[in-house]
């Protein structure tokens, strides 16, 4: 591990440990959008993680983001960091970007985005569904094929009709019908290896990324509340049963986490689809069994809106649908495998 | 709290790829006549002509000293050769206890006259090994172990019986779990271990047959057995400490979680005509789980190269691996249209039979499935 690496970590963590208090969350919930937070995440030049310093950006590594990101996620930060660094990331040296929160479209793959070229400039129409944040976004980063070509569009949300929705976590997910006129300065062709695919995956790679730090967390606070909940006169961490359900979390836990950084690893490396399609499949499953075993420990206390651990479970739930589920993922690596046969099925493991 | 993240694992370099390459070219030919149903043995088939050829290309004690035969090669470079061994179903029972960890117990804890008889005949494929800690009274409660080695002239005599010994009736050594000193408060002191000869008067060797109607595991009972005092392995009163550490050898590697590898690559092979979007996804999750767990089985080759302990990790990989393994029977079950049949020559309606009467076994031997959720617990601090 590099020495910036652990700078980084040692920010996020500083960061994010410090902010993302119960008030934070609860307001965040109600729909406010979290202006004190996302200016520290902005200071900190987490924002502009992916963007080059040629255009405002920190430039940091694809592993060194996702690292952060993670460490977002395990305070539940109700930020659109993730969406702002994809945004970054397809925005790249072609398109300058403008301050403030940014998202990205597709974000899901029942959206239909057409882009047209026009005499001077560009049209764009359709709609964009469950894009995270659009309401709250300066600028959503458009990723739409014309004429067989990869481009990236910068479009004002205030130019599009938004039909608000949110995921379990009252996080915004809005979907965005698309039916504007655009310069040719506000289009331009998408970097190398920049593709619907490659957005696709690395969004996934994201969520892989969140899930892992969102269970981290999970467990820790699942771990002391078994320390310290007292039941038939000791502590119920100390009852073989709950051991072995909270076993049970802290294996899941570090196989997302193992999976993570297998993700982080391949987005790294070209975006190579297998490795990110495996960890999103298997961080997911984590997220359902982890999610389970946390609230069964922490009983019906858990279970309450005052109490913090909805805010990390929620998220669990919402992020292993977004950018493909499971099913999603693991049907791309099934396909992968049946196309190449089972004489190759083990090479093309350790090759992945 | 045990800090139980998995470093990123060590990368492959150019002389693992080669290695790679030189292990899939000797299996090409070497497993050529072997029916899938004998690779579904995975590390339970045996063949000590297979064992000695494995030994001459220096696969056998690849990462212990040259000084004893071994080849000083990276733990990554071991596992290389290991993962492919059971990914192709390599019969590699025979020395594969030896490996795994009765030499490096035997390198850890022995003395210069063990180290140098032992462990050079292990690399050479000459020397095979069996596991003395299961008793009839004393499964998963190692610690409650009733066979004793009792001080007398020139040595030690042994009264007792192990269960559940893999290949007692084909290894010439064992290594030998059991009380030497009265029990005390601590219940884990007054064990020690001992390198028995197999051959030595008083053992005797009785075959457990098991539901499959095969012969791997054994009851051996020693009935006034003389060990000399140069049998002694570690330090008397130490065998709780050395055992812990050899189990978490025995833990850590990727039979944990391939050791159903050729029923997946059979199962896939019916589909094959007609890979349904149901079948991709469950073959696809398979595959994801696999190639996770692996990552993290090559996180602990880089642990043990860096000499640190991987005895809760290694928990955390057999548990979720054997649970795998164990899945793996169902899923392939509910989509390949077949029923299991061991006398079948469809190789995958064997394959699954042999299978679905070994699964219960990959969640036992080992350590059961209660145990190693009991260690990771302990290593979160919950014990």
């Amino acid at each position: 591990m590099s020495e910036t690496t652990d700078l980084i970590r040692d920010m996020a963590e500083k960061l994010f440990g410090d902010t993302c208090d119960k008030s934070v969350l609860a307001a965040a919930e109600k729909g406010e959008f979290q202006t004190g937070l996302w200016k520290e995440v902005t200071d900190a030049g987490l924002s502009g993680a992916l963007l080059p310093e040629s255009a405002g950006g920190s430039d940091l590594s694809i592993e060194d983001a996702l690292a952060a990101l993670r460490i977002s996620a395990s305070r539940a930060a109700p930020v659109p960091l993730a969406e702002t660094m994809l945004a970054g990331w397809l925005a790249g040296s072609a398109l300058a970007v403008p301050e403030g929160p940014l998202t990205i479209a597709p974000a899901s793959n029942s959206s239909s985005i057409a882009l047209k070229k026009t005499g001077a400039g560009w049209r764009l129409e359709g709609v964009g569904k469950r894009v995270p944040f659009a309401r709250n976004a300066a600028a959503i980063l458009v990723l739409a094929e014309a004429d067989g070509a990869n481009m990236v569009a910068r479009v004002d949300p205030k130019a599009c009709a938004i039909s608000e929705g949110r995921n379990l976590a009252m996080e915004p997910r809005d979907d965005v019908t698309f039916a504007c006129d655009l310069g040719a300065g506000d289009v331009a062709p998408a970097g190398n290896n920049v593709n619907l695919e490659t957005l696709r995956a690395f969004g996934a790679a994201m969520r892989a990324n969140q899930i892992a730090g969102a269970l981290s967390r999970t467990l820790e606070i699942t771990l002391q509340y078994a320390n310290e909940r007292v039941q038939f006169g000791k502590p119920i961490g100390k009852f073989q049963a709950v051991q072995h359900n909270l076993a049970m979390l802290a294996a899941h836990s570090a196989a997302a986490n193992a999976a993570a950084d297998m993700a982080s690893e391949a987005a790294a490396n070209g975006m190579n689809l297998l490795p990110i399609a495996a960890a999103k499949a298997r961080c997911g499953e984590a997220a359902s069994i982890g999610a389970g075993i946390a609230h069964q420990t922490h009983g019906a206390i858990g279970f309450t809106r005052e109490h913090m651990l909805h805010y990390l479970t929620k998220r669990l739930w919402s992020w292993r649908d977004e950018f493909g589920k499971e099913s999603d993922w693991s049907l791309i690596i099934g396909r992968a495998a049946a196309k190449a046969g089972p004489k190759k099925l083990w090479s093309d493991i350790v090759t992945a | 709290m045990t800090n139980l993240t998995f470093a990123p694992p060590p990368p492959n370099t150019e002389a693992t790829e080669k290695l790679r390459a030189e292990v899939r070219a000797f299996l090409n030919v070497e497993l050529a006549g072997m029916t899938a149903r004998q690779r579904a043995q995975s590390w339970s088939g045996r063949n000590p002509a297979f064992s000695k050829k494995m030994a001459e290309k220096g696969w056998i004690g690849m990462t212990w000293p040259k000084q004893y035969g071994g080849h000083e090669r990276s733990a990554l470079e071991r596992y290389v050769v290991l993962e492919e061994m059971l990914a192709a179903g390599a019969p590699v029972a025979a020395h594969w206890i030896a490996d795994r960890q009765s030499a490096p117990s035997i390198l850890r804890y022995g003395t210069q006259e063990q180290k140098d008889f032992f462990v050079p005949k292990i690399a050479r494929g000459e020397l095979f090994f069996c596991i003395g800690m299961s008793e009839p009274d004393s499964g998963s409660d190692l610690a409650a172990t009733r066979t004793r080695a009792t001080a007398v002239e020139g040595g030690f005599k042994v009264n007792g019986t192990k269960v559940w010994t893999s290949g007692a009736h084909v290894s010439h050594y064992m290594i030998l779990f059991c009380r030497t000193d009265a029990k005390s408060d601590d219940r884990h002191g007054g064990v020690s271990q001992f390198i028995v000869d197999m051959k030595t008067p008083g053992i005797k060797v009785s075959p457990i047959v098991d539901l499959s109607h095969e012969h791997h595991f054994n009851e051996v009972v020693f009935e006034d057995v003389f060990l000399p005092a140069s049998a002694m392995l570690g330090n008397q009163g130490d065998g709780w400490k050395q055992v812990t550490g050899e189990l978490a050898y025995e833990r850590s590697g990727p039979d944990r979680f391939l050791s159903t590898f050729t029923l997946l690559i059979e199962g896939f092979a019916m589909l094959q005509e007609a890979v349904d979007d149901r079948a991709a996804i469950a073959l696809g999750r398979i595959i994801a789980h696999l190639m996770t767990l692996r990552r993290m089985s090559r996180s602990i080759a880089g642990m043990l190269q860096r000499g640190e302990d991987p005895a809760v990790h290694a928990a955390i990989v057999k548990e979720l691996g054997t649970s795998l393994e164990q899945e793996m029977v169902e899923v392939l079950r509910l989509i390949v249209d077949a029923e299991p049949d061991a006398t079948s020559s469809n190789p995958y309606v064997a394959v699954l039979a042999h299978t679905i009467m070994h699964a219960p076994s990959f969640s036992l031997r080992g350590g059961t499935r209660e145990i190693l959720r009991g260690m990771i617990a302990r290593g979160l601090g919950l014990r």
